[in-house]
């Protein structure tokens, strides 16, 4: 096992430079700059329409210093694909791809290609950034938004149907590693994007980034929401490496204290759930309470 | 090397010989021999390069897209609805000025469901920025395909080899393989200047706005607007660029000859009809019909198609008193989409002609179609015979009682 990364042994080294077009406060900011350490100067990105698209920047000017492709919405694994193709007929092998999408861009629109090329085992690594909303084109239902939530087009009803579970889609190709973090917890991403490097094959990699401006709270608190998501047992940190299942960080603590947030906290602290029933909020409690439950049972 | 093989296999051929480096595909009929034999000469060794079997077209023009960025040289083939579903990703080639060469074996579009050859795939490309070039026999595929890659290395623009399924793509001709060491003479490896490079990092096809903008420098850099200017007047000028490379090709094949139209029997003809493709050389044996008949006609196959050679083709057809515009394609609410340019070409040069020769349009094979020579050489004679045109665009081959 490889040792765990301290903010002291976080290496120095930025990719991204200060200034980008980002929200305040955004949540992918933290993810991408972290993961952009993990990954590492020898990385070629592959970047579909999001709001990465945004926060790197117009042309002529970039806020990545690492060579990045942006490809169509709908292309983003088949793009990493053609770059691992290109990279093997040139003999240049040692670069690691790495794909960084939205969940819309991931969980809807990509899955074909994403699904193709994960049955097909491309070697490369795929970030998806769930902010749980199609936010570029000004926060609009994902398949990954979860239920009850208000968007620009579910605006009065919230969304009706349940969250979509990407990472067990992924996890059912069998590819060797699936992991999920959260932009609040940046040393855990951190570790899990490191790990996924020393692996050959498909890996994906699910972070969860609180986004200020979709979900409606103050942009300071950023972290605390993205914590208290995970607190609260409703977004978990795991790994699953070769099929096997294992809680992470907190999560495992969470696991082994018992001491789970209330959820309502979370969902009070956002405007896009302003509209959730108590009876809602207690049937969500109770789908929390039994994933827990499954996963007591799975792990014990 | 003579042989005696399918069209696929020619073009399969001059891919091999083009040294390409990847190659992603999805099956389509009648596409689907050419990328099967590209993935048996790769996976036996014989072609060194990565065959990526993709799940859709959409993934197999993105894959080329990315393999082309990362730098090296990228191939794939489709037809029909294989093409539309590419759509998004053709314009994204061609905007990203990346000198893909991409095979369509021709094939009507559905609804409702047809497999058998007509245009209407290709020409619905037509403004996606691509040069199209149309092959009428084996040689030309076989060839077209090689000189593609060298036309779209030279001036960054992707290029679609179009050839008739089946007419084509299924039947069997002899042609000639071309030496390979000479290929290699006649097309270098892809070197671009610009890639995918984590020792020179940059950002490709990132959001541009209207205005031109300053670098960092203080250098304007060009605004969205510039962007698509410069792929047009490239795409003119490689009107020159495909004149040069068929003159080096000729020169060191010993065989190719105008780029731009291939003309048969048109230097004293009055009547002249205008193809794309396999029927252009079918309409020859109905020029030796004609001719015996003494009427001077002659065929103009037109070969780069995008960009358009307007000047060629005003000058072939100036002497002329009709031309008539073959077409297996339809732009639905008005004419054939070819005839439509040969009308603006003639037009664009009006001031030097001393009679406007008229032209008529007939409509054709569409769906596959059945085009019996017989029937081409009644409307050829008679469209030559015509006064002047009405105007109003022919059909040819319509079971007229069911209209
Ligand atoms: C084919 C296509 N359809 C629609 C769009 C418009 N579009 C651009 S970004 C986007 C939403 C992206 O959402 P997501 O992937 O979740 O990333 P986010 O913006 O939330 O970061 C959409 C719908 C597009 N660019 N291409
Ligand atoms: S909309 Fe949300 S995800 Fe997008 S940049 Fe703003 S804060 Fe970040």
């Amino acid at each position: 096992m490889q040792a765990k990364t301290s903010i002291l042994s976080l290496p120095e080294e930025e990719f991204i430079h200060p200034g980008n077009r980002a929200c305040s406060g955004c949540g992918l900011g933290i993810a991408y700059r972290i993961g952009l350490k993990a990954l590492g100067k020898d990385t070629i990105l592959v970047v579909p329409p999001s709001c990465l698209t945004v926060l790197q920047g117009l042309y002529p000017i970039a806020s990545t210093k690492l060579p990045c492709l942006n490809v169509t919405f709908a292309s983003t694994a088949a793009g990493a694909t053609g770059v691992l193709g290109a990279l093997k007929a040139l003999g240049r092998t040692k670069t690691t791809v790495a794909a960084w999408a939205g969940d819309g861009g991931t969980g809807d629109i990509g899955i074909q290609a994403l699904s193709g090329a994960s049955e097909r085992q491309e070697n490369f690594i795929y970030i998806c950034y769930d902010n749980e909303a199609y936010m570029n084109t000004g926060v609009q239902r994902s398949g990954t938004t979860p239920h009850g939530a208000l968007t620009s087009n579910t605006p009065l009803l919230g969304k009706l149907q349940q969250k979509k579970d990407v990472p067990s889609i992924m996890s059912a190709h069998g590819i060797p590693y699936v992991a999920s973090c959260s932009a609040a917890y940046p040393l855990d991403l951190y570790d899990k994007i490191r790990k996924a490097r020393t692996i050959t094959g498909t890996r994906y990699i699910h972070i969860h980034t609180p986004c200020p401006s979709g979900w409606g709270f103050d942009p300071k608190y950023t972290v605390k929401m993205g914590q208290m998501a995970v607190q609260s047992g409703l977004f978990d940190l795991y790994e699953i490496e070769n099929g096997q299942f294992r809680l992470t960080g907190p999560s495992a603590k969470l696991m082994t204290t018992g001491k789970m947030a209330d959820v309502e906290d979370y969902l009070k602290s956002q405007r896009r759930f302003r509209i959730l029933s108590a009876e809602q909020i207690s049937q969500l409690r109770q789908q929390i309470q039994t994933k827990w439950d499954g996963y007591r049972k799975a792990l014990s | 090397m003579h042989i005696i093989e399918s069209g696929n296999v020619a073009a399969a051929w001059g891919v091999k010989l083009s040294k390409a480096q990847v190659v992603a595909a999805y099956p389509i009929t009648p596409q689907t021999p050419l990328t099967e034999k590209l993935s048996e000469l790769i996976e036996s060794g014989e072609m060194k390069a990565q065959y990526i079997p993709v799940e859709s077209e959409h993934s197999a023009l993105a894959v080329c897209i990315a393999a082309s960025t990362t730098g090296a040289r990228a191939f794939t083939a489709t037809s029909a609805n294989g093409l539309l579903y590419m759509n998004e990703q053709i314009h994204w080639a061609a905007g990203a000025r990346l000198p893909l060469v991409m095979c369509v074996v021709n094939r009507g579009v559905g609804a409702p469901w047809t497999i058998w050859n007509d245009h209407q795939d290709s020409m619905s490309q037509r403004d996606t920025g691509w040069i199209q070039i149309y092959a009428c026999d084996h040689q030309q595929i076989i060839d077209t395909v090689i000189k593609a890659f060298r036309l779209a290395e030279t001036v960054s623009i992707p290029v679609m080899v179009c050839y008739d399924g089946y007419l084509l793509s299924h039947t069997y001709m002899p042609f000639d393989v071309p030496d390979e060491t000479q290929v290699d003479r006649f097309l270098p490896s892809y070197r671009p200047e610009r890639f995918l490079d984590p020792n020179m990092p940059a950002n490709f096809n990132t959001v541009t706005l209207p205005e031109s903008r300053p670098d960092l420098q203080g250098e304007p850099a060009p605004g969205y607007m510039e962007f698509r200017t410069l792929l047009h007047k490239d795409m003119r000028n490689a009107l020159n660029t495909a004149a040069d490379i068929e003159q080096a090709f000729s020169e060191a094949f010993g065989r190719g000859g105008d780029p731009f139209i291939e003309a048969w029997r048109c230097e004293d003809a009055d009547c002249i009809a205008v193809a794309l493709g396999s029927l252009a050389y079918q309409l020859r044996d109905v020029v030796d019909v004609l001719r015996e008949e003494g009427i001077r006609a002659g065929v103009a196959a037109i070969r780069i198609y995008r960009p358009f050679p307007d000047e060629a083709v005003f000058r072939l057809l100036a002497g002329a008193k009709k031309v008539i515009v073959f077409e297996k394609a339809l732009s639905y609410g008005y004419e054939g989409p070819l005839c439509a340019d040969i009308k603006s070409a003639l037009y664009a040069h009006l001031s030097s002609l001393p009679e406007r020769p008229d032209v008529q349009g007939v409509i054709l094979g569409l769906g596959g179609r059945e085009i019996k020579t017989d029937d081409l050489v009644d409307v050829f004679r008679q469209s030559c015979k015509d006064d002047r045109a009405s105007g109003k665009t022919k059909w040819l081959g319509l079971a007229q009682k069911q209209l």
